[in-house]
């Protein structure tokens, strides 16, 4: 299945175009602009990992590593389309306009952070492990029954690959050919526990065969690969051509959330390595060296640009008035029912107060 | 109660819960039907009879055997423009489905502070007393009536199924529709024409009485009406019969004003003693009317065991002489 499923690369560990009949028409300057949000979203993930250091926010899930499969991957899909993500991709809710705001209030343990400007399509992240592709193939199914070519896209990893409810969406996806890319990121590691102990098969992307979709299998850390698989898999959905799982190779240098120590179950000198070789942004930047479109003063500036906008997110974040309990008690229902009314008046009145 | 119709007909509760969805599929285009064979079979209970040939393979559908996949879809589906009916073909088979209702289904409103909400029925046959075979009997109605962001309705009767199941897929929230099997064809009940709602949070009272408010839902209706029958035949005694219709949220106004005028209580149930909805109505009597009552609240349920096998399953149900003894016994204190 290994030579089936080959790992598409456009752009190798060396910055080398690979395969320059998959590029399009790409300019210098778009690949610049993958490169700012791949930076964009880097430097959030490490402000972070800083800020839940520091106690400014809590338990925190990085994605250092991934930027490419996610950047790439969102940035194939347009205004209108659908976004399904977990709880480890910020980077592509980010990209495909989420407010950083909310972002990171999301970290902050407040609801506002499940809630994309008015218009983005992104669902709050699901949590329970593979749940949240089932959503994907039913709101596509509903764009494909109003006519619509609006797609869904639907990002999980390899540990998701375990669950019932990845084989029922795929199976869901394919019997009503429904327009979804299924994205997977196969980071390798189920938090401790290894692809070898998660599946027996070699690749994800084959696990599409037994659906009879479109299954491709990409070097998840160059985000040109990425970027046009996705392409390719949302114009299949856009042209009633059914769903796509696409199986993105990456790494995850961190820990699975900040309150664990991969030390413990894998070897830190891989991914040590891996940030010289198969980072995602230091391949741009060897490319764009290679193609003399490398300015260490365009670095500068865009890396004081989005410190900017970080450090105002973050002003905005931390400044932002606390909750009030209609958060807790006003969206259980459309209109509460008298249990919760009640459970309300009663909490209110203990503390002495009257109003939420 | 609210209704434009004029024409009634005389149904059973399956032929009632039909004519609902035969109503809303008619008016709504929104309103859809998924599930095992609820298609071209027309649902084994012949729930969804004719509605394949009538609204067509894209609004009835016939899905793969997958409960959390009918569910998960049922509520991208929900979120995204439509109002899924989402059939499990019993209640015992939901059990695959409940991570997409407990995580998803009934908590996206809160999550998103209103963005994504869920307008979905799932309808499902339940409880025991048909001589089904194994896991088919079920009657875990509690462990949804512990699932905020639910409803849980019940309807016994034709009339009350389609009020209620109009009513439900009106619900701009997800509910939870069960169908008592013993209930489809035992009795007709006059069905008006067109589209009338049974409010959702409303008991009914079957029967006024004096000495004791006997409370149940679902197939128990038969068996208390039953009991109830037999004991004011042969005791000077007077029982009010309530039907909660829903389980949550219960109808506190009927519940406590029937426990005000008997001074009595009894609940009557099939699921399980231990956290059964009995709990729910003996707290609100608790909290509401403590110093009416002249004696304890009985409660007659099924046992903390599986419901057993067919050969069992009499063993197992709350018999009309154990719903006897319990009235007598409160009333006798």
């Amino acid at each position: 299945m290994l030579e089936q499923f080959p790992m598409h690369q456009i752009i190798n560990e060396e910055g080398e175009i690979v395969d320059s009949s998959s590029m399009g028409d790409i300019t210098t300057d778009e690949i610049k602009s993958f490169y700012y949000k791949m930076l964009r979203a880097r430097m959030l993930d490490k402000k972070c990992v800083h800020l839940q250091r520091q106690g400014r926010i809590g338990t925190y899930v990085p994605y250092e590593g991934q930027e490419a499969a996610q950047i790439g991957s969102s940035l194939a899909l347009q205004e209108g389309d659908w976004m399904f993500p977990t709880y480890r991709d910020h980077a592509a809710t980010l990209t495909f306009g989420h407010s950083m705001r909310n972002l990171l209030l999301n970290w902050r343990g407040r609801p506002e952070g499940n809630v994309a400007p008015e218009g983005v399509n992104i669902f709050p992240p699901g949590i329970p492990i593979a749940s949240q592709l089932l959503h994907a193939t039913g709101a596509a199914w509903a764009e494909k029954k109003r006519g619509s070519d609006r797609i869904s896209l639907v990002y999980f990893g390899d540990g998701a690959t375990s669950e019932g409810d990845f084989h029922e969406a795929l199976n869901f996806g394919s019997v009503f050919n429904t327009p979804t890319v299924f994205f997977n990121q196969n980071n390798g590691y189920a938090i401790s526990v290894p692809m070898k102990r998660q599946m027996k098969t070699k690749t994800i992307a084959q696990k599409g065969l037994a659906y009879d979709i479109e299954c491709l299998r990409i070097d998840g850390n160059d985000v040109l690969s990425v970027y046009f698989a996705t392409q390719s898999a949302v114009d299949r959905a856009r042209d009633g051509k059914g769903p796509t799982l696409i199986e993105a190779v990456t790494w995850r240098y961190g820990a699975h959330t900040t309150a664990d120590d991969p030390s413990k179950y894998r070897d830190q000198k891989e991914t040590e390595a891996r940030r010289e070789t198969t980072d995602p942004l230091l391949r741009i930047e060897r490319y764009l060296k290679t193609q003399e479109a490398w300015e260490e003063e365009w670095l500068t500036r865009i890396e004081e640009e989005i410190t900017l906008e970080i450090e105002t997110a973050l002003t905005e974040m931390e400044s932002y008035p606390e909750p009030d309990l209609s958060q807790l008690f006003d969206y259980v229902y459309d209109t509460p029912t008298w249990t919760i009314q009640e459970q309300v008046n009663n909490h209110l009145a203990v503390q002495g107060r009257t109003t939420q | 109660m609210t209704t434009t119709a004029i024409n009634t007909k005389k149904m059973t509760m399956i032929q009632g819960v039909r004519d609902a969805m035969h109503e809303m599929l008619k008016e709504h285009d929104d309103v859809m039907i998924l599930g095992e064979d609820v298609g071209v079979n027309g649902g084994v209970f012949r729930a969804t009879e004719g509605l394949y040939e009538e609204f067509g393979e894209d609004r009835v559908i016939d899905t793969p055997i997958s409960e959390s996949g009918i569910i998960g879809n049922s509520i991208g589906l929900a979120v995204n423009g439509f109002r899924p009916i989402a059939e499990m073909q019993f209640l015992g088979f939901i059990y695959p489905a409940f991570n997409q209702l407990m995580t998803h289904a009934t908590r996206l409103r809160q999550r998103s502070m209103g963005r994504f909400t869920v307008p979905l029925v799932v309808r499902a046959p339940y409880g025991a007393g048909v001589r089904a075979p194994e896991i088919h009997s079920d009657s875990v109605e509690a462990l949804f009536t512990q699932m905020p962001g639910i409803k849980v309705v019940v309807p016994s009767n034709a009339y009350d199924a389609k009020g209620l199941l109009i009513a439900s897929i009106d619900d701009p929230d997800p509910v939870l529709f069960l169908e008592p099997m013993r209930c489809y064809r035992s009795s007709r009940t006059e069905v008006p024409d067109g589209k009338y709602n049974v409010e959702i949070g409303k008991a009914s009272v079957l029967k006024e009485g004096d000495d004791i408010s006997v409370f149940t839902w679902g197939a128990m209706v038969i068996d208390t009406m039953k009991a109830v029958e037999k004991l004011e035949a042969k005791k000077n005694v007077s029982c009010e019969v309530i039907d909660l219709r829903t389980l949550y949220p219960l109808d506190k106004e009927t519940i406590a004003a029937s426990v005000q005028k008997t001074g009595r209580a009894a609940i009557i149930h099939e699921a399980p003693a231990t956290g059964g909805v009995s709990n729910d109505v003996i707290s609100l009597i608790n909290d509401t009317s403590f110093l009416y009552l002249r004696a304890p609240i009985q409660r007659v349920a099924g046992f903390d065991t599986p419901v057993p096998v067919y050969s069992l399953e009499q063993e197992y149900l709350p018999s009309t002489e154990k719903i006897q003894t319990a009235i007598l016994h409160a009333v006798d204190f």
